[in-house]
C-alpha cells in the first residue's frame, strides 16, 4: 500500500469541531485529486480496466464503491476500539461483504441489466484495494464521522476517473456517450471508423497512464509521491 | 571494389563530388544567414531545436565537446539512421513495384514494369508522406515543449511504418499509428533511444488492434476499380499467411515467396530484398548479424519440431507445413532484418541476441501454427521479446559473472 497519510493521528480533539471544518473538508477533498485513489495511490486499478468501456456501468460501479467504502470506513470506524487486532482483517471483511451483498442484491432488483454487464465486478468490490486500504489506512484510526467523509471522498475520486475513462473509450470505441450518438453520421460516412482499441482493457490502462501524466505535470507536488 | 573499377569512377565521382560540394556551399551560406534569431538569445531561440534538426541533418555538427571522452566517431546518429534508411530501399522499391503488380494481377491485366512501378508509387507515396508529417510533427513539438534537439530516430521509423502496412490502409489511421507510436512508444519514456518497445511495431500493433477489419482480412491488394475489368475468377485476397492455416499445399511456390510476387504488407513480401538490406545493415555494422542470423534459425527449428510432432493422421494439419516455408511467408525476413535488430529494444549482449533471436524466431511459429487469429506472429513475438531483452541481458550478465567468479 503505497499511501503514507499525513493526516493520521489520534490526538484528542476537542468536542465542538464543526460537522464540515476546514480540516473534514480537506478529508472529503484530497481524494478526487491530490491523494486520489487509482492515480496516485494506484488502488483499484483493475476494476477501472474493467467496467469502463461504457459510461453508464461506470457511474453505477462509481457509486456502489462510493457506497461501500463511505459505511465500511463509519462502521469499522466505530467498531474499531473493539476490534481485536490479530482478527481485525476478518471483521473488516465480513463488513464489507455485508455492504457488497446490499449493493449487488439493489443492483439485481432495480437495475438488472446493468447488474448483469458489471457482472463479477460488483461481487468483487470485496477485493477493491481501496476498501480494505481505506479502511487499514485511515478508518481503524480515525473517528466515525471523518472515515465517513474518507469513504465518499475516495469512493468519489474512484469514481471521477472511471467516468473519465469510460467517457473517452465509450467516444472512440463507440462514437456515444451513455448510449447517445456524439459523432456524427457524417464522420462515418466519410471513412472515419470506431476505435477498436478503446473496447479492450489496455486502453484504459493507456487513458489512466496519460491522466497521471496530466495530473502530474500540473501538480509537482506528486511527482515521486507513489 | 575492384582496381580497376575504382580507377574509372575517379574522374566522375570527383565532378559529382564537385557539384554536391557547390550545392552544400550554397545551404551552407544559406543555413547560416538565417541562423542568428535561432541561436540562444535570439528572437527564435524556442525553434532552436527545430532548425538545428534541418542543420545538423545535412551538415556534420560542430558540437565539441567540452569535458569527458573526447573520441569521436565519423558514425553519429544520424549517419547510422542514413544507412537504415538505405538499407530500406530495396524492400521500399520493391513493394512499390508488388503494390501495382498485386493489383494488375487481381484484375488480370499485363502491366509492363513501369506501369506496375508508377500505379504503386501514388499509393505508396501518400502513406510515406503521412507517416513521416505525423510523426515528425510529434517529435517537433516534443523537442520545443521540452527543449532538446529532435532525435533522428524518426526517420527511421518513420519509413519503417509504411513498410509493415497494407496498401489499403486509410491515411488518417496511418498518422494515428504515427502519432500512437511516437507519443506512447517513444516520448513518453524520454525520446530516441529509450523506447523499450519497437515503435514502428507499436505502431501497427495500434492499428491492428484498434481497426482490426483495416489491417487484416482481404485488403491486402489495391482494387481500386479498372475501367471495363473484373476481378479474375478464383482471385483470392488471402495471404499465404491465412492460407496455410487452413491447408499448406494451398501455399504459393517457395520461389515467389522469395521473390515476393505474393500479397502482404508492402515492403514485407520479398525475402530476397530483406536480405539485400540485411547485407548493407551487416557491412555498415548497424544491424546486429547475430540476432538476424538467431531468428532464423529458432523459426526453422520450430518449424521442424512442428513437422515431427504433427498429427499423422491430418496430412494437411498446418503443423505439416515445411520448416523453411515459415522463412519465406509474411513478414518473417523483413522483421528478422529491421525490427529484431532495432538496437535500442533489442537484447545487447552478444549472448542474449542469440537467445533474443531465436525466441523471437520460435514464437513467431508457434504464434502462426496455432493462432489463427493472429496471422502474423512476428509482430507480437518481437514486441514480447522487446520486454524481456532486458530480462535476457540480465541473466547473461549474472552468468557471465558467476563463470568469472569461479575462473577467479
Amino acid at each position: 500500500m503505497s499511501t503514507t497519510d499525513s493526516t493520521v493521528q489520534t490526538a484528542p480533539k476537542p468536542k465542538s469541531e464543526p460537522l464540515f471544518s476546514k480540516k473534514n473538508l480537506r478529508t472529503l477533498r484530497d481524494p478526487l485529486d491530490d491523494n486520489n485513489p487509482i492515480t496516485v495511490q494506484v488502488l483499484g486499478i483493475c476494476s477501472a480496466l474493467a467496467v469502463t468501456v461504457q459510461v453508464k456501468p461506470a457511474i453505477i460501479m462509481a457509486l456502489g464503491v462510493t457506497f461501500v467504502t463511505a459505511f465500511s470506513n463509519l462502521i469499522v470506524s466505530m467498531v474499531r476500539n473493539s476490534i481485536p487486532t490479530r482478527v481485525r482483517i476478518i471483521v473488516q471483511l465480513i463488513i464489507v461483504a455485508l455492504l457488497v451483498t446490499i449493493v449487488d442484491q439493489m443492483l439485481k432488483a432495480f437495475m438488472f441489466d446493468v447488474s448483469k454487464k458489471l457482472s463479477v465486478f460488483v461481487g468483487l468490490i470485496i477485493t477493491n484495494c481501496i476498501v480494505m486500504g481505506r479502511l487499514e489506512a485511515f478508518a481503524m484510526a480515525q473517528k466515525p464521522w471523518r472515515s465517513f467523509l474518507d469513504g465518499i471522498g475516495n469512493g468519489l475520486g474512484y469514481g471521477i476517473i472511471l467516468v473519465v475513462v469510460a467517457v473517452i473509450r465509450e467516444l472512440f470505441g463507440a462514437g456515444k456517450i451513455l448510449g447517445f450518438q456524439i459523432i456524427p453520421q457524417w464522420f462515418y460516412d466519410h471513412g472515419y471508423v470506431n476505435n477498436g482499441l478503446m473496447v479492450l482493457p489496455p486502453a484504459a490502462l493507456f487513458i489512466i497512464g496519460l491522466y497521471i501524466w496530466w495530473q502530474r505535470a500540473r501538480n509537482i507536488k506528486l511527482i515521486n509521491v507513489s | 571494389m575492384s582496381q580497376k573499377a575504382s580507377i574509372i569512377c575517379v574522374p566522375r565521382l570527383n565532378v559529382l563530388k564537385l557539384i554536391l560540394r557547390i550545392h552544400y556551399a550554397i545551404l551552407q551560406k544559406f543555413l547560416a544567414s538565417i541562423k542568428p534569431p535561432f541561436a540562444k538569445g535570439g528572437k527564435l531561440e524556442k525553434f532552436h531545436p527545430a532548425f538545428d534538426a534541418f542543420e545538423t541533418f545535412l551538415f556534420v555538427p560542430g558540437h565539441t565537446s567540452d569535458h569527458g571522452v573526447h573520441v569521436r566517431d565519423a558514425i553519429d546518429l544520424k549517419r547510422t539512421m542514413m544507412a537504415v534508411i538505405l538499407s530500406l530501399f530495396p524492400p521500399l522499391l520493391f513493394g512499390i513495384w508488388n503494390v501495382g503488380y498485386q493489383h494488375h494481377h487481381a484484375f488480370g491485366m499485363d502491366a509492363s514494369m513501369m506501369d506496375n512501378f508508377m500505379f504503386g508509387l501514388w499509393r505508396v507515396l501518400p502513406i510515406i508522406v503521412v507517416s513521416y508529417v505525423a510523426g515528425l510533427g510529434v517529435e517537433f513539438i516534443f523537442a520545443i515543449w521540452k527543449g532538446h534537439s529532435v532525435n533522428e530516430g524518426y526517420l527511421v521509423t518513420g519509413m519503417l511504418i509504411p513498410l509493415i502496412m497494407p496498401v489499403t490502409v486509410p491515411l488518417w489511421m496511418v498518422a494515428l499509428g504515427a502519432i500512437f507510436c511516437t507519443l506512447i512508444g517513444k516520448e513518453i519514456f524520454g525520446g530516441t533511444g529509450m523506447n523499450f518497445m519497437n515503435p514502428a511495431l507499436l505502431a501497427r500493433v495500434f492499428l491492428f488492434f484498434a481497426f482490426p477489419a483495416f489491417m487484416s482480412g482481404d485488403i491486402w491488394t489495391d482494387l481500386s476499380p479498372e475501367a471495363g475489368r473484373a476481378l479474375v475468377d478464383g482471385w483470392s485476397g488471402a495471404t499465404n499467411l491465412v492460407t496455410f492455416d487452413g491447408n499448406y499445399t494451398h501455399l504459393q511456390s517457395a520461389s515467389d515467396m522469395f521473390f515476393g510476387f505474393e500479397q502482404g504488407s508492402i515492403g514485407e513480401t520479398s525475402v530476397l530484398a530483406c536480405l539485400m538490406g540485411a547485407l548493407i545493415l551487416i557491412i555498415t555494422g548497424v544491424g546486429s548479424w547475430r540476432i538476424m542470423v538467431s531468428v532464423f534459425v529458432g523459426g526453422y527449428l520450430m518449424g521442424l519440431l512442428f513437422n515431427l510432432v504433427a498429427p499423422g493422421s491430418n496430412p494437411l494439419h498446418s503443423m505439416h507445413t515445411p520448416a523453411y516455408y515459415h522463412l519465406l511467408m509474411g513478414g518473417f525476413a523483413f522483421g528478422a532484418v529491421y525490427m529484431a535488430t532495432d538496437p535500442v529494444s533489442g537484447a545487447h549482449t552478444s549472448a542474449g541476441k542469440y537467445i533474443y533471436g531465436f525466441l523471437i524466431g520460435a514464437f513467431t511459429v508457434v504464434l502462426r501454427v496455432f493462432n489463427p487469429a493472429y496471422p502474423e506472429g512476428m509482430m507480437l513475438s518481437i514486441l514480447l521479446m522487446n520486454v524481456f531483452a532486458p530480462l535476457i541481458d540480465q541473466l547473461v550478465l549474472e552468468q557471465h559473472i558467476k563463470t568469472r567468479l569461479k575462473r577467479a
